[in-house]
């Protein structure tokens, strides 16, 4: 076979194109550069991430051979095809759908959570859609606001079905199904349970792909604004590694901007009384997971050992895996850390009630609304950390304040939970933590200083991943999975025994938390999250200090305040317990 | 303690062996027999309760969303139980063109309630089926097994009655 | 009986019993219609008075699939005399036997009359219901017991199979099936032999034969009516097809409404696997295959191939975009065939009879025969199978015996919720696949439902579009929305609430979902309006203009004076003496259509 077998030569609006066999219309058209309007389509490729469900048919284009409509994005080229994308019967098919849909929605965009960030939104505008032609009854359903982390409001969903695809088939957890046929037909939860009654883990992957507002994190801003006008108050804020590489985009910035200075001069502005540094959490986790895994290793005890920042995957194990609760660090997650942290430490040099400090986290993560109202992490009324705001509802805020985002001038975090290493900033992405705790895993073991510290053969974007990594006469088997379907394979391993593994990094979402259920959309544009990990490595090239154990004032606290390393007090503050849940 | 959301503790443990049983003999990949194993659950429980579904799901290793997207897809599937006499009246095109909508509406009207419900008496459920073959006797309807044809709004009243005092004498 | 090779067969069929091993055959209807009014019963009695006589060695009493001639069942047929019974019940046994079985004298009042003729028919060959019939998919229906397969293979059953793994190479019986014409009888027409060649080109470890028997067009029954009358016919040929295209699994997905025929395949599935017949090597080749039978649940759209599938590995029922087509990637992502009833029932008769015989019937580019279920406003409901080119003319009037009171009929409803209308100007027109598609109609499964004056088409379209947005999976949006709104315009239209513009709206959004859908069933679902649409328009004006008259009126030239009308008008609306004409206050009327019903001589003209 000669590389011309595998080529297709086709015309689209006469504009003659070549491309491999078994594209699609829509990918032959992209390539000359001629625009097809989609909506149920998705495909995040490098992500593994495809939604081929061809169910929207707004993306339909005239088959001129055979006079048929044919979704481009489903349609595979052939030889000698001959396409219109514009002609009469194409727009009006494409608009008649797109009437259709909005005859089963509730318009209501001005006061909608995805209000000007919204495909369906944009889709009507691109149209031109102007009148609809057509009324009658419409889906209604109530709105599930019971969880901490995802509203769903169902009557605003389309049936794309791209949240099903990622909760069954990219999670395997799969909390949502098409329910019914027809038109009562919808995407919904097992006999419409609310999503707190499930197993869903909130990774809020479903809500990082829906294009509408059927599928949103729960807004809490609210409490987060009743906090700071409450003089009674000393409201805390922390960021997120991963929010500083997103936020960004919603002001306008290229993908993949650090903009950590302004983050937190925005931050000061909306009246944080002290703004600290989630990396600082994620240094000292680096410091409590390296230090376990050390133990475990060295005193035989459970391997593999998984790490446990990302709740998402920890509540996947806790329905999906009862039987492997032992098998996660014991280390809460870092924002959770830097949370009971202010309580403790900063409460206590700064001689303020612990009652009274109102702890924030600006995280690129939904779980980690869920995660913060955990009862392990809860102890005598005192949550670690009280409110969790997702870096799109921080980009409300800053708009709501009349913060001219990109106005704001550069600072720097508040000491004491402030400072932090290279090796934090990568937390953000997949493979990112466990090459952190290679590295002071490595110093540790062997006492030597390590030279090179970009561990390349832990990046990467495949589901999963595996390497060795040396460590004196210690060969170190880890494993990488981002995902939670990729988990559940290395998970089927260590269940049936067949798992050689020391230590795996686990993050829910595909790519990490780069590509979080909090993050600015997407929009299904694989670009966009592949910048946000290129800056996340960068931010940690460009880093004086790249190994967690080097970060100054975390060697204080643990002077001043922890004591050892995995010690009793440690033990106390910065780990947790895990509890088996039902499956549903 | 695991906190249950639905109690599947409460289904009939008898009932639950043999459906245990006959998943047990299913060869080959026991996920594909979904729909017989839902047949099976229906057969012996009557109709298909939520936390059926649950322990359905859980034998077969799939989610609860799964199974209960596969039951609300296919109308022989009820989750809410059906009276002890199933009265089907035929919504096919030849029974339709026949009349079938009157009959229908008698029968809803003798027994005193919306289709797919049970009555007070617990005694019967109403549903419209699509042709169920036995076009040439236009209009049809069914209770239970036994087929009724070329029925008359009328001879509804007769039919219902039979099936009342039936059960009367029986008490 | 163990089948290891041509010859056993061969041995067996000369040992089955024959029909003329009996002096007389009592053929009693054991079909679904037959079987609700009471025929289990007449078969037990009719057992037992055989055997309370001594007769059993001369008067064989044999359970049949389905006579066709519904409508008129309980049918009893009697052979050698070719004497057929109609409307028999329980209490007519008796006379049967002693008149007929015992002193040869035909019980006349149970004869069937044609319409419009005095004399009674005594030869069911000479009855207007079979004469232009042709009966291949039908054959065994209503000859032979169902559940015996001695009487299959007495009817050279199995002989097909023997003679494809004797005599030829998979490539062989695929070309046979070509050159025979035969298209897919589940609806689309497709050649059934290059399915099977294009399934036999692919390269996979595993094949799939499927039959489809979800049979879903409400009004259509052939299928089932070939599954309770000649199971076996579907084994044998599924058999074939599964050595034509090198798949060793066999697959029938049937509807959960179908008890009886379920039964009945079991049980010749097992028949056939205990005579080796399927099985491990087949009469003694290296071919195997087996056949395994899987259950729906109620829903239409499962008799889409692809959902059909997806139904099989037990998910919900939703149609995939094609291509792949199933022959590519279908059952567990393998190639699989998915063949209709009635196109497998076709099979055996082409194998043994040749592919020439079989494209001799028919039409230039429709081959065979068809099976039609008649259902509606005509004097014999029923199942008739006829030479396709037949014109509907011959099926209506000559088969059909035309409108049980003699009204004109207006028009036929072909292809169930997936066609369209015929009207009566086009009556004479020749039935194939592309005349219908022409027509803006569609074969489908065979439904023909019959329409008089009297009719309203606008109610048909409702109700098809009814059927159809409650039978869409709702995966893609225009059948999922669409439909449910074109089906509200209509409502809206009936309910006098409708505009002009409605019409337009119709249209438009009928083309687009037709255009647009996934898969076949929205594809066509806007068919039934359209194509009334097309030939009824005023039908549909007078509602959207409001000029629609919706009160009942009486014949005054008609009306006898009876009196029973104005007795059953609920609102008392209907004025008139005895033996005079009556009248009905139209501002009273409220449409209840009580009096239709009631009058003896159709006087109540409907609005
Ligand atoms: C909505 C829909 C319903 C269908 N229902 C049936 C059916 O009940 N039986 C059937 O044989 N084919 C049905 N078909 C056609 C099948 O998809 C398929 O074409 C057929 O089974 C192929 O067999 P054939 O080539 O022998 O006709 C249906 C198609 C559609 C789109
Ligand atoms: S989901 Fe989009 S289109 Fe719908 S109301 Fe919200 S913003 Fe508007
Ligand atoms: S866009 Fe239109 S509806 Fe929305 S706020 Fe402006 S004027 Fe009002
Ligand atoms: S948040 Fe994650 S687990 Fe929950 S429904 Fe969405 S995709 Fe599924
Ligand atoms: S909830 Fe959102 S992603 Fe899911 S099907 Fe509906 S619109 Fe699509
Ligand atoms: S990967 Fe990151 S963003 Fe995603 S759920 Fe886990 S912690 Fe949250
Ligand atoms: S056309 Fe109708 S039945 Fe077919 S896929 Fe679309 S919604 Fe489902
Ligand atoms: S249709 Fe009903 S209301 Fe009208 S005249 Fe007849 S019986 Fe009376
Ligand atoms: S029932 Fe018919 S015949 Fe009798 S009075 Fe009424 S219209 Fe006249
Ligand atoms: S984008 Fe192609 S069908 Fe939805
Ligand atoms: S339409 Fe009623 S039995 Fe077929
Ligand atoms: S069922 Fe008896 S003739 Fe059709």
């Amino acid at each position: 076979m000669t590389i011309f077998d595998k080529l297709v030569q086709l015309k689209i609006n006469d504009i003659t194109v070549t491309v491999e066999k078994g594209k699609t219309i829509l990918e032959a058209a992209e390539k000359i550069g001629v625009h097809i309007p989609t909506l149920c389509h998705l495909n995040l490729q490098d992500f593994g991430v495809v939604n081929k469900s061809a169910n929207c048919r707004v993306c339909v284009v005239e088959d001129e051979d055979t006079g048929r409509l044919v979704p481009s994005c489903a349609q595979e080229v052939h030889d000698g095809m001959r396409i219109q994308t514009d002609s009469l019967k194409a727009v009006m098919g494409r608009r008649t759908n797109l009437e259709l849909i909005l005859s089963n929605h509730p318009q209501d965009c001005l006061t909608c959570i995805k209000n000007l960030d919204c495909e369906l939104q944009s889709l009507a505008y691109e149209l031109n859609i102007k009148e609809i032609h057509y009324q009658g009854e419409k889906m209604s359903h109530p709105k599930d606001e019971t969880s901490f982390g995802i509203i769903k409001d169902t009557n605003k969903c389309i049936m794309c079905r791209r949240c099903i695809t990622m909760c069954n088939d990219i999670q395997t957890v799969g909390v949502l199904s098409a329910l019914k046929r027809g038109f009562d037909s919808v995407v919904a939860t097992a006999f419409h349970l609310d999503l707190n009654q499930t197993s869903c883990t909130y990774c809020g992957q479903c809500v990082s792909v829906c294009p509408t507002g059927a599928l949103a994190e729960t807004n809490d801003s609210p409490k987060v604004w009743r906090a700071l006008n409450n003089p009674n108050k000393h409201v805390i804020v922390q960021v997120a590694p991963a929010v500083r590489a997103a936020i960004g985009e919603e002001f306008g910035y290229e993908p993949g901007t650090i903009l950590t200075g302004k983050v937190v001069s925005g931050l000061r502005r909306l009246g944080f009384e002290q703004v600290f540094d989630t990396n600082f959490g994620a240094d000292l986790t680096i410091i409590e997971e390296a230090t376990e895994l050390v133990d475990r290793i060295q005193n035989n005890k459970t391997l593999p050992m998984l790490t446990s920042c990302c709740p998402a995957w920890v509540q996947f194990i806790e329905h999906q895996f009862p039987e492997l609760l032992d098998v996660p660090s014991s280390c809460k997650s870092p924002h959770e850390m830097v949370g009971v942290l202010a309580k403790t430490y900063y409460a206590q040099v700064k001689n303020i009630d612990p009652k009274d400090i109102v702890m924030v986290s600006i995280m690129p993560c939904t779980a980690k609304k869920a995660e913060a109202a955990r009862g392990e992490l809860n102890k005598d009324g005192l949550s670690d950390v009280d409110h969790v705001i997702t870096t799109r509802e921080l980009a409300r805020m800053f708009l709501e304040a009349s913060i001219d985002f990109r106005k704001l001038p550069e600072d720097d975090f508040d000491d004491l939970l402030g400072e932090s290493t290279g090796a934090a900033a990568i937390f953000g992405t997949t493979g990112g933590v466990i090459e952190a705790a290679t590295r002071t895993a490595y110093e540790m073991i062997t006492g030597e200083e390590l030279k090179e510290v970009n561990f390349k053969q832990l990046r990467g974007l495949e589901g999963i991943r595996q390497a060795k990594v040396k460590i004196k006469d210690l060969e170190l088997n880890i494993g990488i999975a981002h995902g939670l379907g990729n988990a559940r394979k290395l998970l089927e391993d260590i269940r049936d025994g067949k798992s050689n593994f020391h230590a795996i990094e686990i993050m829910a979402c595909p790519g990490g938390c780069i590509g979080g259920g909090g993050q600015p959309y997407h929009h299904g544009h694989t670009d966009i999250l592949l910048k946000r990990q290129k800056a996340l490595y960068d931010l940690d090239a460009s880093m004086p200090k790249r190994k967690s154990h080097q970060n100054e004032m975390l060697i204080k606290l643990y002077k001043d305040f922890l004591g050892e390393p995995g010690g009793h007090r440690a033990h106390e503050l910065l780990h947790t317990t895990y509890s088996a849940k039902e499956r549903i | 303690m695991i906190k249950k959301i639905l109690d599947t503790s409460t289904l009939d443990k008898d009932l639950l062996k043999q459906l245990d049983a006959y998943i047990m003999s299913l060869e080959g990949d026991k996920q594909e027999h979904l729909i017989h194993v839902l047949h099976k659950a229906q057969k012996l429980f009557g109709y298909l309760p939520q936390n059926l579904q649950l322990y359905v799901a859980r034998a077969l290793n799939l989610s609860g969303a799964r199974v209960n997207g596969v039951v609300t897809f296919y109308s022989f599937f009820n989750e809410k139980p059906v009276g002890k006499y199933t009265i089907s009246v035929c919504m096919g095109t030849a029974c339709f063109v026949k009349g079938a909508d009157k009959v229908l509406s008698r029968v809803l009207e003798l027994t005193g309630m919306n289709k797919n419900e049970i009555s007070k008496d617990g005694l019967f459920t109403v549903k419209d089926v699509r042709c169920i073959g036995a076009c040439g006797l236009a209009p049809v309807m069914t209770i239970n097994d036994k087929v009724y044809g070329k029925v008359k709004p009328k001879d509804v009243d007769d039919i219902i009655r039979h099936y009342r005092s039936i059960e009367n004498e029986s008490k | 009986m163990r089948v290891n090779n041509y010859s056993d067969l061969l041995a067996w069929k000369k040992r089955c019993p024959r029909k003329i091993d009996y002096q007389i055959n009592v053929l009693i209807c054991n079909g679904t219609s037959c079987m609700s009014s009471d025929s289990e019963l007449i078969i037990k009695i009719f057992e037992k008075e055989l055997k309370n006589r001594n007769l059993e060695a001369e008067i064989r009493a044999i359970k049949t699939g389905c006579f066709g001639f519904c409508g008129q069942g309980p049918i009893i047929k009697i052979e050698p005399d070719d004497v057929t019974y109609v409307q028999v019940k329980v209490e007519d046994i008796q006379e049967i036997v002693e008149s007929h079985l015992i002193n040869h004298e035909v019980v006349v009042r149970l004869l069937y009359q044609e319409p419009n003729q005095k004399d009674l028919v005594e030869k069911s060959s000479g009855m207007n219901f079979y004469k232009k019939q042709m009966r291949i998919a039908l054959r065994n229906c209503g000859e032979i017991d169902p559940e015996n397969i001695e009487d299959y293979i007495v009817n050279d059953g199995y002989f097909a199979l023997a003679k494809v793994l004797q005599e030829y190479t998979p490539e062989q019986v695929i070309d046979i099936v070509n050159k025979s014409g035969l298209r897919g009888r589940g609806g689309g027409g497709f050649p059934t032999g290059l399915k099977w060649s294009l399934t036999r080109k692919q390269k996979a470890n595993e094949k799939y034969v499927i039959c489809n028997a979800d049979e879903g067009d409400p009004g259509a029954f052939m299928d089932r009516s070939i599954m309770e009358g000649d199971p076996h016919s579907i084994l044998e040929a599924m058999a074939i097809a599964g050595y034509a295209i090198g798949a060793s699994e066999g697959l029938v997905y049937i509807r959960a409404e179908y008890g009886v025929a379920t039964r009945r395949l079991k049980k010749a599935i097992e028949d056939a696997k205990q005579s080796g017949l399927i099985g491990k090597n087949i009469f003694g080749s290296d071919f195997s295959f087996n056949i395994e039978i899987k259950l729906g649940a109620g829903a239409f759209v499962c008799g889409e191939e692809t959902a059909l599938i997806r139904s099989m590995e037990g998910f919900r029922g939703e149609p995939d975009k094609k291509p792949p087509f199933p022959s590519e990637h279908g059952f567990r992502d393998k190639p699989s065939s998915v063949n209709n009833v009635e196109t497998f029932a076709n099979i055996p008769a082409i194998i043994l009879n040749g592919a020439q015989w079989f494209s001799s019937i028919g039409t230039e580019r429709s081959k065979g025969t068809k099976v039609f279920a008649l259902a509606g406003q005509i004097r014999n409901n029923g199942l008739v199978e006829v030479p396709m080119g037949t014109t509907f003319r011959e099926i209506v009037y000559d088969i059909g015996g035309g409108h049980p009171q003699g009204k004109e009929i207006k028009a036929i409803q072909i292809g169930g919720p997936s066609g369209g209308v015929i009207t009566k100007d086009f009556f004479d027109m020749k039935i194939d696949y592309d005349s219908l598609i022409s027509m803006g109609a569609m074969m489908g499964s065979g439904g023909m439902i019959i329409m008089d004056e009297d009719s309203d088409m606008v109610q048909i379209a409702k109700f098809y579009l009814d059927f159809t947005q409650d039978e869409s999976c709702g995966k893609c949006t225009p059948c999922r929305i669409g439909t449910k709104r074109m089906y509200e315009i209509l409502e809206r239209l009936v309910n006098m609430q409708g505009t002009p513009e409605d019409l337009e709206r119709l249209r438009i959004l009928g083309e687009n979902i037709k255009n647009t859908s996934l898969c076949g069933l929205g594809q066509t679902a806007p068919n039934p309006v359209l194509s009334t649409m097309k030939y009824f328009r005023e039908e549909y004006e007078a509602y959207a203009y409001r000029t629609k008259k919706t009160t009942y009126s009486i014949d005054a030239k008609k009306c006898i004076g009876c009196t029973k009308c104005s007795r059953s008008c609920p609102v008392s609306c209907i004025e008139g003496t005895v033996r005079q004409p009556h009248y009905i206050d139209e501002s009273k009327c409220i449409a209840c259509g009580a009096c239709y019903d009631a009058c003896p001589v159709d006087a109540i003209i409907r609005p």
